[in-house]
């Protein structure tokens, strides 16, 4: 019974929270006169929610993988923070930060998968 | 071609609305990893398609699919390797757990 309502009190937080950004999203921080400016608005607030998402898991994560998981999704997100930067404002290099990000994050995960995994990195 | 793209980056958002949404729900490191890492890959991977087709043949749409590229190439890499890492490292797998090949393969003298 607890469990379940729970459950329902998170379904009903997250579906208001989804619904408050996809029916009025706050005003864009940046040029309000740039093409897309209402659907870019509402993306960047899309992928902040998983963003907060992503840092309950790293800071309540009961083992370190889970930390570790978290981290890597949270890479990925950045790099769609990117294309979505460069789509609103029209500069290319945008999707520069967007590739050297993931290639970042690929080589921490791994260093620290390997960490996890209690073997030396010579392997 | 814009509208097209603007529906892909749609798709793809909610794809990473998913995959954060299972991140935080489900119960188990494996499941975690295994609800979080397709979706918000696939995710990402839309929402960098959809700015390659707003784009076109400029130079950020062939930098948004060479990132595509690196991220369809490297993500399964670093999960893969996390898993083997986290099960190797002792971390005990959910109590509902239906079947664990993975050790019965590292330890064939435990088989039953």
């Amino acid at each position: 019974m607890h469990r379940r309502l729970r459950w329902l009190l998170g379904t009903i937080v997250l579906v208001g929270i989804v619904a408050l950004i996809v029916v009025r999203p706050m005003p864009i921080l940046f040029h309000p006169e740039l093409p897309y400016a209402p659907f870019i608005a509402r993306c960047l607030f899309v992928l902040l929610l998983c963003s907060f998402l992503c840092l309950y898991r790293i800071l309540r994560g009961p083992t370190a993988p889970d930390r570790v998981v978290a981290i890597d999704i949270l890479g990925i997100l950045v790099v769609g923070f990117c294309a979505v930067l460069g789509i609103s404002t029209g500069r290319n290099w945008y999707m520069d930060i967007g590739i050297a990000w993931g290639l970042q994050s690929f080589v921490a995960t791994i260093a620290l998968a390997k960490y996890i995994e209690g073997k030396g990195l010579e392997e | 071609m814009n509208t097209i793209g603007i529906v892909i980056i749609g798709i793809g958002l909610f794809f990473d609305l998913m995959g954060c949404i299972g991140l935080v729900r489900m119960p188990d490191i494996y499941n975690r990893l295994q609800a979080s890492t397709k979706c918000v890959t696939f995710g990402t991977c839309s929402i960098l398609f959809g700015s390659f087709l707003i784009m076109g043949f400029s130079g950020g749409g062939m930098k948004a699919l060479l990132c595509i590229a690196f991220i369809l190439l490297t993500s399964p890499v670093s999960a893969h390797a996390l898993s083997r890492g986290a099960h190797i490292s002792g971390i005990k797998l959910w109590g509902k757990s239906v079947c664990d090949k993975y050790q019965e393969d590292r330890q064939p003298s435990a088989k039953v």
